[in-house]
């Protein structure tokens, strides 16, 4: 496992440390700065689901600005997304294609980010809170000397001063904190998925694409990309769906989850679990939900057989509808529940399957 | 109870609850279906340390005394008595070679098992001696450098698992119980191996073999202590572990008790819990009497020990019999208070109660500890009489 | 191989409340945990350095009693502990969290790789680790759940993603934040334990790294909060009664906005 013929470490000479260089990135002045962007997300030949949320939101705060909005795109071969991006709310968008930016990375895509900010001067710059936007983006926005509020679930524009209000979940969600980045500029956010509604599209709307060619200097990446693995499993970004089947401790194997997996399947939803089962081994982390797993907030969410731990429903509490199925009918979890089952969840499960089953059908020949 | 734990023990009972906690009381239920011996277990506790606890610091451990090793044991019994006894089997394994062997000796194993690198295993019983010690047939026969041993061990707990094995062997026939020695064979070691795997009612994540000799030629060192000392050495190790055994049964009762106690919480049946009934409150409380009465005297007994090491074997046997027929007890009023879900396998209580019952048996049957404390009062009376 | 690992005290998030009345914070009573993972954090630090030998240094930024955290993470096998603590360092976001963590790093000497959590369950924010990486002028790699391979030049890595993971290389120095999946930490040693006790933590104030006045706490903070209140509370909770095929009916049209 070591090698041989490399040199041992060399160890990081603390002057690194760009003080300097950060001093001359002073704040960009708010007098100067204009204009609502977003990051839209690009991977694996498709648009991040959030991109298109988050010019939903994007428009709303560019519109009580009255400033345009502008969205980033970074990838390579990305085809109609630009054209997506505008029939969803943007006015501009600034491509940026080269084989190099076909896999993420932060030094990439942070230099890139960077060096179009510093020049066109946004007010406000929002991203996806998705495994990319949280590992870039604070980079960004320490690089450019302002603040970020991560994991937005509520933005909105203060009509006094302009500034932007960003909203969101601080301990597991327990409390909510309203955040403000008064003297210093870019105002940036990253957004929850799930929690913005993207516009419909509309393939008559105009808007300008401007395409930028990265200097080789913002393409050299310090982490260098092996592969990229797709998980086997049908589903593990949980953030991205509307519908949640989440099980616990309750589903006793790991063959309960396949019971799991049958319900979400009927819904069109994906699985979610709790921190025992995944431990237990029934289960990945990717669908871990609650303190040390992905915090979630999908329209539903059906909880089998699980008593409702705050560790797990810190992951969970922002669903819109919370459905519980347990036997046992002193379990917190329905104290948090809109719609409770109480009873034997392989029992109740395989029925509510059919049922799905049968009323879709139903529809569908109605 | 506050029983005055110094910094230490208190650190010891934290480590090994948590040991038991997130590593035990997971794994237990599929360890006993499946026969299964825990060795990633047993290597946790390695790294933090517990197979150290009784060992001398000049050799990497603690230097611990028995209620150290009793507060661990307790901790482990609470998850589970066939991990618990996996853990006691390495320590009683060594204690030969602590109690007697030479400077050597001690060098060559202790730091090892110190470590967990190395368990351990005590090889004394056979199929014609038991409780009745004297009835031993393998023999170990000096043949120029090295001994020469032929017999067959049976039950030996850590068998086939373990790396060291200290095991008693006649040496002279015609000397009774001082021709008896105690040798380490090393696993590997020509003409030494195991039986398969006893198929027990409890305590299946322990390992039980036989230990079989077949002119199983070992170097001459391997020899603990003096010739002829097999028997002194044997009964010291047993009265310094039996508090261990005590202390399995602690953890155990304390277990079932808490499984029963909030099971009758929440059980409702007549529109109350069940704990509200008299008849069952009654049982949870002499299940939780009998519990603080043994582990009152198991610790005195440990304290006593490590105060007193030349006279410990009434103490010792006094506090194995009353706390393992405490657990066994215990136990079975924890099924009963649980009614038909503590008979199901699906509740932990059925393993317990299974568990349990080894603790009456090995280390020395209760009836046997009974003898020890009756012949030691016996010998007390001698010189005492009613009147002081 | 010189590895520091930055941890956080944090109260445990599940037990935190506003007082429904004056809108404060409830931190009474409330257990000041490890932030968990860090823990996951202080286990593949030191398992790195068993198997390429070397140093644990743990950092922490916060009050005096955060040494409780960094204690622990000695008797988990860590060699030295710095806490940096300063009244001055009150009200830092997250910018200025990672400028005095990039300053105390400085003032702690040379190192190859600084491990970090993915996130704080306190403030959720998970910038501290990419912000400081940026500031110390290094590659950072966030989300890792496995290292794959490990040399004395650099890490073979996988990066958690939404749809799957990302298999990287990065060398030495480089800074990593990391998901619960990467291990399982061990259960603190007695020798761990005992060492915990007794060991000195070098405590450096804000003067001891140079900080300069205007980048830590609330003055060098860009953001403020604004405010904070409780999220609003499901209002209605029913629990259907009936036999399970009656409770499903109920379901059943309850849901009908979703099937």
């Amino acid at each position: 496992m070591l090698t041989t013929e490399t040199e041992v470490g060399i160890a990081c000479d603390s002057g690194a440390i760009k003080n300097e260089e950060l001093d001359k990135n002073a704040p960009l002045d708010p007098a100067s700065c204009s204009g609502v962007w977003v990051f839209s997300e690009f991977r694996r030949g498709a648009l991040a689901s959030v991109s298109l949320e988050l010019l939903g939101i994007g428009r709303k705060l560019a519109d009580s600005r009255k400033v345009p909005l502008s969205a980033i795109l970074i990838g390579y071969e990305t085809g109609e997304a630009a054209r997506q991006l505008i029939g969803h709310g943007a006015d501009v968008v600034y491509r940026v294609e080269d084989p190099a930016l076909v896999y993420f990375t932060d030094d990439a895509y942070g230099a890139i980010l960077t060096d179009l900010i510093r020049e066109h001067k946004p007010e406000i710059v929002l991203a996806g809170a998705t495994a990319i936007g949280r590992s870039f983006i604070p980079a960004v926005a320490n690089i450019l000397n302002t603040g970020l509020t991560g994991d937005c679930t509520e933005l909105s524009i203060r009509e006094e001063d302009g500034a932007l209000l960003q909203t969101k979940p601080a301990f597991g969600g327990n409390i909510m904190a309203t955040i403000v980045c008064l003297h210093s500029r870019p105002q940036m956010s990253t957004v929850r998925p799930k929690v913005m509604a993207p516009l419909a599209f509309d393939g008559d709307r105009q808007g300008q694409i401007i395409d930028v060619t990265p200097s080789p200097a913002q393409l050299v990446s310090r982490v260098r990309v092996l592969e990229l693995v797709v998980s086997e499993q049908d589903n593990v970004n949980i953030q991205d769906a509307s519908i949640l089947v989440a099980g616990g401790r309750g589903l006793d194997s790991a063959k309960g989850f396949s019971l799991m997996h049958e319900l979400a399947d009927s819904l069109g939803g994906a699985v979610a679990a709790t921190r025992a089962s995944v431990d237990a081994g029934w289960i990945s982390y990717p669908h871990q939900v609650g303190q040390t797993g992905k915090t979630v907030a999908p329209q539903l969410y059906i909880a089998c057989g699980i008593s409702g731990a705050l560790q797990h429903t810190a992951g969970m509490q922002s669903a819109e509808t919370v459905v519980a199925i347990n036997r046992d009918k002193n379990a917190p979890i329905f104290g948090m529940a809109d719609f409770g089952l109480v009873g034997d969840l392989f029992e109740i499960v395989p029925k509510l399957i059919t049922r799905i089953a049968e009323r879709r059908k139903s529809w569908g020949k109605s | 109870m506050d029983y005055f734990l110094s910094e230490e023990q208190k650190m010891i009972v934290e480590t090994a609850r948590q040991i038991t906690n997130e590593y035990i009381i997971p794994h237990r239920a599929a360890l006993d279906e499946q026969d299964k011996f825990p060795r990633t277990i047993l290597n946790a506790m390695a790294q933090a340390d517990l197979f150290g606890i009784p060992v001398p610091e000049e050799f990497g451990g603690f230097g611990g005394g028995c209620l150290d090793i009793v507060l661990a044991l307790e901790q482990l019994g609470r998850g589970c008595i066939g991990v618990g006894t996996a853990f006691a089997a390495s320590s009683l394994g060594i204690y030969p070679i602590l109690q007697a062997g030479s400077q050597e000796m001690r060098e060559r194993y202790l730091p090892d098992a110190a470590a967990g690198k190395k368990f351990a295993a005590f090889g004394l019983t056979e199929a014609n001696a038991g409780s009745d010690a004297s009835g031993i047939q393998t023999t170990a026969v000096l043949d120029g450098d090295e001994w020469v041993v032929n017999g067959t061990k049976q039950w030996i707990t850590n068998g086939g698992e373990a790396q060291i094995y200290t095991i008693v062997a006649i040496t002279d026939r015609s000397k009774g119980p001082r021709g008896a020695s105690m040798l380490v064979v090393e696993e590997g070691d020509p003409g030494f191996s195991c039986g398969p795997k006893e198929k027990k009612m409890g305590i299946r994540a322990s390992s039980t073999t036989e230990l079989i000799f077949k002119d199983c030629r070992i170097p001459k060192d391997r020899l603990i202590g003096r010739k002829g000392t097999g028997f002194i050495t044997i009964m010291k190790t047993l009265d310094s572990s039996r508090p261990g055994i005590a202390a399995l049964g602690l953890g155990l009762a304390q277990a079932a008790l808490d499984e029963a106690a909030c099971y009758a919480k929440q059980r409702v049946q007549f529109g109350k819990p069940i704990i509200a009934f008299q008849a069952v409150q009654h049982m949870l409380a002499d299940m939780a009497i009998q519990l603080e009465a043994a582990r009152a005297l198991v610790y005195g007994a440990a304290r006593h020990i490590d105060a007193h090491p030349q006279n410990m074997s009434k103490v010792s046997s006094m506090c194995k019999v009353f706390a393992t027929d405490m657990a066994m007890k215990v136990a079975t009023d924890a099924v009963q208070v649980m009614g038909g879900y503590g008979y199901m396998r699906e509740y932990p209580v059925e393993k317990m109660m299974r568990d349990a019952k080894i603790l009456q048996i090995y280390e020395g049957t209760n009836q046997i500890q009974r003898n020890v404390v009756g012949q030691e009062l016996n010998k007390e009376y001698a010189r005492v009489s009613v009147n002081g | 191989m010189k590895i520091i690992v930055c941890i956080k005290q944090v109260l445990d998030a599940k037990d935190v409340h506003l007082d429904p009345v004056t809108n404060n914070l409830l931190r009474e009573g409330v257990p000041s945990i490890m932030n968990p993972y860090d823990q996951y954090a202080v286990e593949e630090a030191v398992r790195l350095k068993e198997l390429l030998g070397g140093e644990v240094t743990v950092l922490s930024m916060g009050p005096p009693q955060a040494e409780d955290v960094l204690r622990q993470a000695i008797s988990c096998g860590a060699d030295h502990a710095v806490l940096v603590s300063d009244r001055a360092f009150a009200g830092a976001d997250t910018w200025a969290t990672s400028y005095t963590l990039a300053m105390a790093i400085q003032a702690i000497g040379a190192f190859e790789l600084i491990l970090c959590g993915k996130q704080a369950i306190d403030g959720d924010t998970a910038q501290v680790g990419p912000s400081l990486a940026l500031r110390l002028g290094i590659p950072f790699v966030t989300c890792v759940q496995k290292v794959r391979q490990a040399t004395d030049s650099g890490l073979i890595l996988e990066r958690m993603m939404d749809d799957g993971y990302d298999v990287l290389s990065v060398d030495y120095p480089a800074l990593l934040t990391v998901v619960k999946d990467i291990n399982k930490p061990r259960v603190p040693s007695l020798k761990g334990k005992m060492r915990a006790k007794k060991i000195e933590i070098r405590k450096l104030t804000a003067a001891d790294i140079g900080a300069d006045p205007l980048c830590i706490g609330l003055p060098g903070s860009p953001t403020q909060v604004e405010k904070v209140f409780s999220p609003p509370v499901r209002s209605q909770h029913t629990v259907f009664t009936g036999s399970i095929d009656e409770q499903i009916d109920q379901l059943i049209d309850s849901l009908k906005a979703y099937l």
